[in-house]
């Protein structure tokens, strides 16, 4: 702890940030925290609005259809930010090997990444396509599969083939995180854990592990956020369908507040899955402490 | 009309016009209609904006919500006034159309802009889905005429899939869309079904659940294309226009690109007739796929709103851009200049125009699509019986708040 | 460190699993964005295109009024100024705040932190409506400016997350040393501490950046035309409606992802002058 000349007021370095965030949030987000208990409809004008208390969030537990959105984005949730962690630690520890091209590779990891969410999505829904996709066409002329299969359209299926697009644009984030990592890492430590006659799964766990943890961990929480209120993607490539086995907690929102007006219940389910982010973080803050403590 | 001749000054004066892009009329031929008016009307600009229809509804309700002062013409789906008379979003112009003699215009296209016995704009995009056939499939499999009835339709296709000639001969749009619901109303009405009666949810008896039935039985019996499931109207279009379709429901846009060679492997063997009726019922169907031109309730420039609507909707106007959109004046559909090149289709439309049907002209339409498109979903899934399905909708439609 | 023979044979196996599995989906975009559309609905699929038809990349690249070329070119512009502007502010402010964070052992410090947070788990589905009132409210729809207040509110959380854990790794016995030489905080902060994390703050840049690029409801629900549509919005008005052009959504989405990619590079580098400053210092 650095607590000797002149550590100025912790608000003065965080008077700044301060300022933005409550100025392009602070409105936004009070206005969805009051809205939650009340039973506001949209464009019903001022004065028809009143307050509910926790009517809204009684109803959200008899609504099954709102509970099994909620199960699904978990789901996408855990499925997608653990491809993304396991893809993302094995491509960085490949890219940080020397071989002829590194740098290139290097380049190419943030190209998918780079492509826009809705362009993902677009590009994914056309190599899912059916009768004319070219993922059917390479499956079939490999003799993969016998014949065209839907991927989209089958509720077996839907799901997991949008986590496979989700996963394919962002696991390159996981990696650029732990490459950097690794890089930062003293290139001493290896060679010591080397002459140690340490197996390859060893240095991993007492060399590597505990340099890239702490990045991943943040990653992590940032990405499962992001999963957890997962939107565009579907928007573009489902729409909630087959039969809503892609309807997502944010598509609930979605409807409710958009399409059927009801902005009060709206604000409501945004609430829960602001709840739902919490024990997530919470999990990986205890990860982190842990880390951080052994 | 009254007070234009109040404004006659050429004050410089801007509305702000919201169009969907890419539908019916080309965002040129928007464009172009606009420079036109603009010329007309000098110190008059109109900003355009075009977006996806997907955006279309949320883009008028955000504004509105917002204190509505966003936009002064906008274009609408015609499963939307209820829901925007009831929010008062748009303006209620009946009373400048009494001096219009609304037999000129298609019943249908009234349908789009009336609610309540009041009206709240002008149609502009006369639409509804159309029976497409491949007329060099149907002469292979030995078939002489296109089937009249949805019945003759599953018999045509299952002799066509016999034959080997194309293995899936039906293509529809039923993903969980709107879509869905389009084609789904657009059989229940051949089969006599009602949405509602007295008020009450009505869609899981009768007409409408021997429709659900009708689409399920053709998934079971291999004629429908699978793959329906997941397509909108797009994809139709393309399984149609590669030749891997007898029989495909689409709207009046597919006529023209299944004939367009950079894009189709069919030009020239595009058939199309209304879509079927049901023998003892009705000899066709239509659904009503209209958009209209209202003001919104926020405008402050409602008489020159009214005088943009006015010009984009009139005859000669409509008339001359004929090709991507039929006009809503039925004395068009036996102008030459207007059905050249297209007369199986304007023939066609004069049909099926007559008989267009109403989605539910309920407030909250947005809620009940959802519950029947998931449902349906369900039903064409395997994953519950029409029956249970339509009934399943029908509990869910009572619940809406 | 040499490797044994199997190993490198191992590293270049997964070096070509990642090459195909990176390219091969973007080489189909590619594909499609060159291909006729009467090509792509064939059975079967040729994989390679039959005829190359370049007119969706001429049609992206003509700029006369009103043709896809200018709509693209102010889309990319303003793409280009809402990403950019918003993260420049975000890492400005993120900056202090993130050392704050890292330093400060003080309970309603790390409150703060978790508060932020909060923010950005907040559905944007459900934040828009009371946005689009504000902005309308401030006569910022349908303005670049109005786009770059809302994406700082995406992004300033991000940064300051990911700066705080940068300056996590920086050892305190620089800035001690630093401070033993009289630099005031601020000084020990530009002179020290950033040159040492400019990893981290690179990646969080360039995080930063995508995670603008990205945005497409907020987009969508707050721009009206070419003052202020950025590219995704646009290339959804491609993919509308009822005649979508597919070789266009490509063309297009593929060169939408070109900006990114040079930043990404330009970023590397200084990214990985960092690590080497870093690494002579530790």
């Amino acid at each position: 702890m650095s607590g000797r000349i002149g550590m100025p007021s912790p608000w003065l370095l965080l008077g700044p940030m301060l300022v933005v965030v409550l100025a392009a949030v602070g409105y936004p987000v009070v206005t969805t925290i009051w809205l939650a208990f009340t039973d506001t409809r949209l464009m019903a004008g001022p004065g028809s609005a009143h307050w509910i208390g926790l009517e809204n969030f009684a109803y959200v537990f008899t609504d099954a259809d709102f509970l099994a959105a909620a199960g699904r984005t978990v789901y996408f949730t855990l499925v997608s930010v653990s491809a993304e962690a396991l893809l993302g630690i094995a491509v960085a520890l490949l890219l940080n090997q020397e071989f002829h091209g590194r740098t290139f590779c290097r380049a190419l990891l943030v190209l998918p990444w780079a492509l826009p969410t809705i362009v993902n999505a677009l590009m994914w829904r056309l190599v899912y396509q059916p009768d004319f996709g070219v993922l059917n066409a390479v499956l079939s002329q490999t003799g993969l599969i016998g014949s065209y299969r839907s991927w989209l359209g089958v509720e077996s299926s839907a799901m997991n083939a949008v986590i496979l697009a989700d996963v394919w644009k962002n696991y390159p984030l996981v990696a650029l995180i732990v490459l950097a990592a690794l890089q930062s890492a003293p290139a001493e430590l290896y060679g010591a854990a080397t002459l140690d006659g340490a197996n390859a799964w060893h240095r991993f766990r007492v060399v590597t592990w505990p340099i890239i943890a702490p990045p991943l961990l943040v990653a992590l929480v940032l990405r499962s956020i992001e999963a957890l209120k997962v939107f565009d993607i579907f928007y573009v490539m489902t729409h909630g369908g087959p039969a809503s086995a892609t309807k997502t907690m944010s598509f609930f929102v979605y409807e409710e507040s958009f399409r059927f007006m009801r902005v009060g219940s709206g604000a409501s389910y945004a609430l829960i899955v602001v709840l739902i982010c919490m024990v997530f973080v919470g999990v990986y803050v205890r990860l982190l402490k842990r880390q951080e403590a052994s | 009309m009254a007070a234009l001749g109040a404004m006659s000054s050429a004050s410089a004066e801007t509305l702000n016009a919201l169009f969907m892009a890419q539908a019916a009329y080309s965002d040129s031929d928007v464009k172009a209609m606009t420079a036109a008016f603009e010329k007309d009307n000098p110190g008059v600009t109109v900003n355009l904006e075009f977006v996806p229809y997907e955006a279309l509804y949320d883009k008028i309700v955000a504004s509105k919500a917002a204190g509505g002062a966003g936009y002064d013409v906008v274009l609408y789906d015609v499963i939307w006034p209820a829901a925007f008379a009831q929010n008062n979003v748009l303006v209620d112009v009946t009373d400048r159309l009494k001096g219009l003699d609304r037999s000129q215009i298609f019943d249908g296209a009234w349908a789009t802009v009336d609610y309540d016995g009041k009206t709240y704009g002008m149609p502009w995009i006369l639409d509804t889905k159309y029976l497409f056939y491949n007329t060099e499939m149907l002469k292979k499999a030995g078939i002489a005429a296109p089937p009249k009835t949805w019945e003759e339709l599953a018999k045509d296709a299952k002799i066509i899939k016999d034959k080997g000639i194309v293995q899936y001969p039906i293509v529809w749009s039923w993903s969980q869309a709107e879509a869905v619901i389009c084609d789904y109303v657009t059989i229940a009405a051949a089969y006599g079904g009602k949405f509602f009666d007295d008020g009450k949810p009505a869609f899981d008896k009768g007409g409408s659940l021997d429709a659900l039935k009708y689409m399920v039985q053709t998934l079971k019996d291999g004629v429908s294309n699978p793959n329906s499931k997941e397509y909108l109207e797009e994809d139709v279009r393309k399984v149609f226009s590669a030749g891997d379709a007898a029989f495909a429901l689409n709207w009046t846009y597919m006529y023209g690109k299944a004939n367009d060679p950079a894009e189709s492997k069919v030009v020239g063997k595009v058939g199309v007739e209304p879509a079927p009726g049901v023998e003892g019922k009705t000899a066709a169907s239509a659904v009503n796929g209209s958009m209209a031109l209202g003001i919104t309730a926020g405008s402050s420039k409602v008489d020159l709103a009214w005088k943009y609507i006015a010009y984009l909707t009139s005859k000669p106007v409509q008339d001359k851009y004929a090709q991507l959109s039929l006009p809503i004046w039925k004395a068009s559909y036996t102008d030459p200049a207007v059905t050249k090149g297209q007369e199986p289709l304007v023939q066609s439309a004069d049909v099926a125009i007559g008989l267009m049907t109403p989605r539910p002209m309920v407030a909250s339409y947005q809620e009940l699509s959802t519950i029947l498109q998931t449902q349906i979903q369900n039903a064409l899934a395997g994953k519950a019986t029409p029956e249970d399905a339509l009934a399943a909708a029908a509990k869910d439609a009572a619940r809406i708040r | 460190m040499v490797r044994r023979p199997f190993a490198t044979v191992l590293v270049y196996l997964g070096v070509a699993l990642f090459l195909v599995t990176t390219l091969a989906p973007i080489l189909w975009l590619g594909v499609m964005s060159v291909s006729l559309p009467a090509d792509l609905t064939d059975k079967p699929l040729s994989l390679i295109p039959k005829h190359i038809d370049l007119s969706h990349y001429a049609r992206l690249f003509t700029f006369n009024a009103n043709s896809l070329g200018e709509a693209f070119l102010m889309a990319l512009r303003n793409s280009l100024l809402s990403s950019v502007g918003a993260t420049v502010i975000a890492l400005a402010v993120s900056v202090p705040a993130g050392w704050a964070f890292s330093r400060y052992r003080d309970g309603r410090v790390a409150t703060v932190l978790y508060v932020i947070l909060a923010t950005y788990m907040t559905p944007a589905v459900a934040l828009i409506l009371p946005l689009y009132f504000l902005l309308s409210a401030l006569g910022l729809l349908n303005n670049v400016l109005g786009l770059v207040i809302v994406y700082c509110s995406m992004l300033t959380p991000f940064t300051a997350w990911f700066i705080k854990a940068a300056f996590d790794a920086v050892p305190r016995e620089l800035e001690s040393a630093a401070a033993i030489d009289g630099a005031s905080v601020f000084q020990t902060l530009r002179r020290v501490t950033l040159p040492y994390a400019r990893a981290g703050v690179a990646t969080a840049a360039l995080f930063a950046i995508l995670l603008a690029w990205d945005d497409f409801f907020y987009a969508l629900l707050f721009t009206s035309n070419q003052n202020a549509k950025t590219l995704t919005v646009t290339i959804a008005d491609f993919a509308a409606g009822r005649a979508t052009d597919f070789g266009l959504v490509s063309a297009a989405g593929l060169l939408t992802a070109l900006p990114p990619v040079l930043i990404a590079f330009v970023l590397q580098k200084s990214l990985v002058a960092g690590l080497t400053t870093g690494s002579v210092k530790g």
